[in-house]
């Protein structure tokens, strides 16, 4: 088994009275995409802002083997966290390429001499923001800001990227552009937490998956099997599957 | 009026409006990254003045004991906060941190105070000064109300402004000050003499402009301050803290401030309340500019210095009114065209 990045043992979170997030845990190894699956209101994104500390939290969250529960997310981001969140939070008055090199912001304090190298990493990951480096990235596409906050992450060297609904809101072409990004940075040694309305491509391209309902882990399991488990084809992955799953 | 006077009002006017230019760039600056209406921004410029006048006499000034005593405090809330957050390891580094810079500043001036260095350094050192002022200020009276609305940080600087012109009556008395200009050169332009000091005025703001213009379009600092300025939640996400944010654009504000300062010491008489005004016809300034675009707030610097200029020829008890009343509108044609951007998006 490889090595364990994050451990998410007991996660609370209130709004108020509500509760918002209960008992949750989840792992996240090396080098691996874990998918979080959900009907809507489940809490799925405030269990990555609480991850992330934008939210405060109760319960243990242990990263590359250290307690990270007290740091704010600022700390996080310097310690190979980062966060894609469903609003994305580009700076849209902004360049594309200064977006970029923001993204970047933590690794310059500490002197770090790769961020050219990086940069050019991500216009080849994504060539169209290359041709648009010089617009403002309020002037993009939807398609085109999801890569540019994608790329902007990247340039963080993060141990571990947090995607919070990267298909919302875009063209399937795009979608399956999108993902197919996704999986390709399993290439690049990131571990990914995927979150997705879109259950089956989120189950397609990760190794491991959790369903999160009504602030619970419901489930969980390698990708493959959940993908087949007959309570999540009914509740997730839609009609038109099952059907096609009992015929074959 | 004829062409001469003409002429000299113009002068006037744009020296002030070089002036209100550097302190608008300031407030933009303050309220985009931490959302302060920050009203004490001109008592940086009144204690740059004064700061650098008891220099003159070879004495150690006022502020040098405010900065300490704003450091010993800044030290203590930055022990509290790491003990509440259970970082007791990080103490002995945040106390280097808050306490070092400020004691070798004032260990420079003690040294330096006597000797009655050239204008230039002691210039220099009133600068030092008043800029470790702004980061102090930020962290003992801002940083615990980070997340309060527009009005409470306002009101908290008003309290500032009120505390800091009682401790600049306290530190340089009530008598104004006249520092000695840069330069006692003229230039003779035929229908008009520009003395010295006017042409530092304008050659210093023009630099400043293009040296903070640099530092905004092109280094990593200042793209990350505009980045807190559009975006605060995306800023935090790539690890931009708005607390260093609001410390390095505090330092910048003093800075400026202090430059200011020194610059209009030889031309006007400061007193420990002088900043009040100018500080505030650089506010009007910025928010011309919507407080938030630094090429509009330098054409209101423009007005305001214009408006105020000629006005005191004509109108001179009432040119602070005039100058005020311009905010009216100001405000209602921003309102209006706001309105429109809403419709636009």
């Amino acid at each position: 088994m490889s090595e364990r990045l994050l451990t998410v043992r007991d996660l609370n979170v209130r709004y108020g009275k509500v509760e918002a997030i209960y008992r949750a845990s989840l792992n996240v190894d090396r080098g691996t995409i874990v998918s979080v699956i959900g009907p809507n209101g489940a809490g799925k994104t405030t269990l990555l802002n609480a991850i992330m500390g934008v939210i405060p939290s109760k319960g243990t969250i242990d990263f590359c083997g250290a307690d990270i529960g007290r740091t704010i997310t600022e700390q996080r981001v310097a310690k190979g966290m980062c966060l894609v969140p469903e609003t994305r939070e580009l700076f849209s008055q902004m360049s594309v390429a200064d977006n970029l090199e923001l993204g970047a912001f933590t690794r310059y304090r500490r002197g770090d001499k790769g961020i050219r190298q990086s940069l050019d990493m991500v216009y080849e990951l994504f060539p169209r923001l290359l041709e648009r480096r010089g617009q403002l990235a309020g002037s993009l596409s939807g398609g085109e800001r999801q890569m540019l906050a994608l790329g902007r992450a990247l340039m963080s060297q993060p141990t571990l990227l947090m995607l919070d609904e990267p298909s919302l809101g875009l063209a399937p072409l795009i979608v399956r552009e999108i993902l197919h990004n996704i999986s390709n940075l399993r290439t690049t040694g990131v571990s990914i937490l995927l979150i997705e309305q879109n259950a089956r491509a989120a189950l397609q391209i990760s190794d491991y998956g959790y369903v999160l309902e009504n602030g619970d882990i419901a489930m969980e399991g390698p990708s493959r099997e959940l993908a087949s488990d007959p309570k999540v084809i009914e509740s997730y992955l839609g009609m038109g599957v099952s059907g096609h799953d009992k015929d074959s | 009026m004829d062409t001469q006077i003409f002429l000299l009002l113009a002068q006037d006017a744009l020296t002030n409006s070089a002036i209100y230019v550097l302190l608008a760039m300031a407030t933009i600056l303050i309220f985009g990254v931490t959302r302060i209406i920050f009203i004490p921004q001109g008592e940086f410029v009144s204690f740059g003045a004064l700061t650098l006048a008891i220099l003159q006499n070879g004495a150690v000034p006022g502020t040098v004991w405010l900065m300490l005593i704003l450091a010993v405090v800044a030290a203590i809330m930055e022990v509290v906060r790491l003990l509440r957050a259970e970082a007791g390891r990080e103490i002995p580094t945040a106390l280097v941190k808050t306490l070092l810079p400020p004691l070798a500043i004032a260990g420079i001036v003690y040294v330096c105070a006597p000797l009655k260095l050239a204008l230039g350094w002691q210039v220099l050192l009133s600068i030092m000064i008043v800029t470790m002022l702004g980061p102090l200020i930020y962290r003992v009276a801002f940083r615990p109300l980070a997340d309060a609305t527009v009005l409470v940080l306002l009101i908290a600087a008003v309290a500032v402004h009120f505390a800091l012109v009682g401790l600049g009556l306290l530190f340089f008395g009530a008598e104004g000050v006249r520092t000695p200009a840069f330069s006692e050169a003229q230039i003779d332009l035929g229908f008009l003499t520009v003395p010295g000091q006017n042409i530092w005025v304008y050659a210093t703001s023009i630099t400043l402009i293009l040296l903070l213009a640099f530092f905004f379009g092109r280094t990593m600092y200042g793209k990350a301050l505009r980045a807190v300025a559009f975006n605060r939640n995306g800023a935090r996400l790539v690890g931009i803290s708005p607390s260093l944010a609001g410390t390095l654009a505090f330092a910048l504000a003093a800075a400026i401030g202090s430059l200011s300062g020194v610059l209009i010491g030889p031309i006007t008489t400061i007193y420990y309340d002088s900043g009040f005004l100018v500080g505030l016809k650089g506010f009007v300034s910025a928010i011309v500019g919507g407080l938030a675009s630094y090429p509009a707030a330098a054409a209101g610097a423009i007005l305001v210095g214009v408006v105020e200029s000629y006005s005191s020829f004509w109108l001179s008890a009432y040119k602070d009114v005039i100058v005020f009343t311009m905010i009216l509108p100001v405000l209602l044609w921003l309102s209006l065209k706001s309105v429109h951007f809403e419709e636009e998006e």
